[in-house]
């Protein structure tokens, strides 16, 4: 008889929303694999049908509470697009500077709290303090930091009430932006020494041959708009996202998961952002990258944390940039004319790129959303990388391959929850 | 190994954004001074170290949205000394508690391609529907404020300061525009319990009752002036079926089909 060995990672920390693992090995082999979420399904699509158009922004906000930013622009763009009016100006510089708080918030806390102790063999960053404290308070002020450009900007860190479609509620003042100066200069010394400490780690063996797809912008690197790029040579506006990508429903494992309709192997986040929009990366955040010995191109995914890195590099200098030359728009947002049609909107979102579709009808009701959120893109990513890091430790003990697996799942920062979507694990396809 | 003079603390996720839990870790300012009061015992957003209750505190957010999810919340029961429960989605079933209020056949075929796939119960109801809870903290998300008041009142047995009354009163006091009076846009402020600090009337917006029904709200008459107002009963509906539509209060006010 075949011997079966089982390796099972139930509920899987340090991940937003709970997944788990299941790998049967035969003869040595990995017969099956699966990446299971048990996320239950909360439905967004349904009941968005019937709102607002004007509710919808802070509906989907709740979609992921790491992220609402990604959120409440992406079906703002949308119902803007929807609706033929575009935010361009200060006011579009003002959403900028908030989703770089987003991504502060969000990649201070992957790369220290919940990353690091991965490489440095801790439990968790309540460990990491114990042998560095400082190391700790630094990470939490850098993270804190980008909570305050949200708090200045959007009144709260979480699900922050002055976005709306068209603009905001209210323009912070000068003097609000402003008070945000010192702290994000301190904030670029030390998401540089970030970037530094990080590249010190070491990174397990892996080269993926991802299709990176990142939104890409002439006047910068990319994040509350742009186009569709992809590392194939596409290029096309957000609206022909449904015909690179589409989700499909399998029975085992993670239901909803997107693919790219050619066959590639479909990559969103960091390391595609970082590969298709090198050139557009600020000069210190290039100089920290060079430094920390990568090239213009990374298919290492445990090397993520690093880019993640270099990302902070250039959302702190971005935002410190934006708040210097911060002057309040002469109003707080554009009136639209409510009619009927269709709208796309995609940004990135700390993990990757996000898109939204809504149908409206003339009096602004929703008639059908879609939302593709990032880390139901990378499923299949997630999953193509646990063959190849799994089989690669099979001969070390359960708790190794273990503790590696949950490593390579974390190198996509999977916020689960935003998998919109209900994900089931078939537990038992042995029988 | 557990610090057996620490009170331990444990952290759980329902159906929900995380945001709740999140800002638990957003009390930087705190963060390592509550870790030296408390043991974190299961906190999976936090840490890869899991322990076995029973526990002194369990803090749960979300709402109960699979039979898997209503199995576990009594288990979590049995095993936490005191149990407070934190946001919309478990004190009243937050945003995805909107299926109450329409055939889970209908979203499961709108949302998904294989409908025989999903395992989901047809109502999201909160934690406070399932077991007895010690403290329920409200909002979409919290307030970082009360939550240190929360942890920091039950870690020393005694009853947190939080107040019950409403947002409308809390502009009041502080001063607050009101933007009934000043804009006449419609607010749920008069029938929201306060704690967010003042938010939405501050940047100019009425509040969209995240923080779920104060003591006492007459939704009916509030509901009633948005009418006289000129607001029709679907826009009214909207506004009381967002993140808290399945609180009693809410669930009845304005009409899905009235223009
Ligand atoms: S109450 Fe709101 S912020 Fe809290 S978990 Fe639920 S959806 Fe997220
Ligand atoms: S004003 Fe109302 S909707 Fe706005 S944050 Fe406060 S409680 Fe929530």
């Amino acid at each position: 008889m075949a011997e079966t060995r089982r390796i099972k990672v139930e509920a899987l920390a340090r991940v937003e929303g709970e997944g788990s693992l299941r790998v049967t090995v035969r003869d040595g082999r990995i017969k099956d694999l699966h990446f299971g979420i048990f996320e239950p399904p909360r439905f967004f699509e349904a009941f968005l049908r019937g709102r607002d158009y004007r509710e919808v922004p802070d509906i989907t906000a709740r979609i992921c509470g790491i992220c609402p930013v990604a959120y409440l622009l992406g079906a703002s763009l949308a119902m803007e697009d929807a609706l033929g009016i575009e935010v361009a100006g200060p006011l579009a510089d003002l959403r900028r500077l908030a989703y770089c708080g987003e991504w502060i918030e969000s990649h201070a806390l992957h790369v220290y709290m919940l990353h690091a102790p991965d490489f440095l063999g801790l439990a968790d960053a309540l460990e990491l303090a114990a042998h560095d404290r400082a190391l700790v308070e630094r990470a939490l002020r850098l993270k804190q930091i980008g909570n305050r450009i949200l708090e200045a900007v959007g009144g709260r860190a979480v699900h922050p009430v002055n976005f709306r479609v068209g603009g905001f509620y209210r323009t912070p003042r000068k003097d609000e932006i402003r008070a945000l100066i010192p702290d994000l200069e301190w904030g670029l010394d030390a998401a540089v020494e970030t970037v530094r400490l990080v590249a010190g780690f070491d990174f397990p063996h892996l080269e993926q041959d991802y299709t990176f797809m990142a939104l890409s912008h002439g006047d910068e690197y990319a994040i509350h708009r742009g186009e569709l790029a992809r590392s194939n040579g596409m290029r096309g506006p957000v609206p022909a996202f449904l015909e690179q990508i589409d989700e499909e429903h399998v029975p085992w494992s993670n239901a909803l998961s997107g693919k790219a309709l050619d066959g590639s192997h479909h990559f969103v986040g960091p390391l595609a952002r970082y590969a298709l929009n090198y050139d557009r990366l600020s000069a210190r955040a290039r100089a920290a990258a060079e430094q920390a010995g990568l090239g213009r191109v990374v298919r290492n995914p445990f090397k993520s944390i690093v880019v993640r890195a270099v990302e902070l590099v250039q959302a702190y200098g971005d935002a410190l940039e934006l708040a210097q030359n911060y002057s309040e728009p002469d109003r707080p947002f554009i009136e639209a004319k409510v009619r009927a049609g269709e709208g796309h909107g995609a940004t990135e979102a700390p993990r990757g790129l996000c898109y939204h579709r809504y149908r409206i009808d003339g009096d602004g009701t929703v008639l059908d959303a879609r939302i593709v959120p990032p880390t139901a893109q990378n499923q299949r990513a997630i999953e193509l990388d646990l063959w190849s890091v799994v089989g690669a430790n099979l001969d070390q003990p359960d708790e190794t391959v273990k503790w590696r697996a949950e490593q390579a799942i974390r190198n996509y920062d999977p916020c689960i929850s935003c998998a919109t979507h209900f994900l089931k694990l078939e537990m038992d396809r042995q029988s | 190994m557990a610090d057996r003079k620490k009170l331990s603390l444990a952290v759980w996720k329902f159906s929900s954004c995380d945001g709740c839990q999140l800002t638990l870790l957003d009390c930087e300012d705190q963060l390592l001074a509550i870790a030296e009061h408390v043991h974190i015992s299961h906190f999976l957003e936090a840490t890869r170290r899991v322990e076995n209750g029973p526990y002194d505190l369990s803090l749960v957010e979300g709402s109960v949205t699979t039979p898997r999810e209503a199995r576990a919340i009594r288990r979590i029961r049995r095993q936490s000394r005191r149990l407070a429960v934190i946001g919309a989605c478990a004190t009243t079933g937050g945003i995805q508690a909107l299926r109450n209020f329409a055939r889970l056949e209908d979203y499961i075929g709108a949302v998904y391609a294989r409908p025989d796939y999903i395992d989901s119960l047809a109502t999201a109801t909160p934690i406070t529907e399932h077991v007895p809870v010690d403290f329920e903290l409200r909002g979409c998300p919290i307030d970082k404020g009360q939550l240190v008041e929360l942890l920091s009142a039950l870690l020393n047995d005694r009853r947190p300061n939080i107040p019950h009354y409403s947002q409308c009163i809390e502009c009041k006091r502080t001063g607050a525009v009101c933007r009934m009076v000043a804009t006449g846009t419609p607010c749920l402020g008069p029938v929201t319990q306060a704690g967010c600090g003042t938010l939405c009337p501050t940047h100019g917006r009425g509040c969209y009752g995240c923080f779920g029904p104060a003591e006492t709200p007459n939704a009916d008459s509030l509901a009633a002036r948005f009418g006289a107002g000129g607001l029709g009963g679907r826009d009214i509906h909207r506004l009381f079926h967002s993140f808290n539509a399945n609180a009693p209060a809410f669930r009845e006010q304005g009409s899905p089909s009235d223009g």
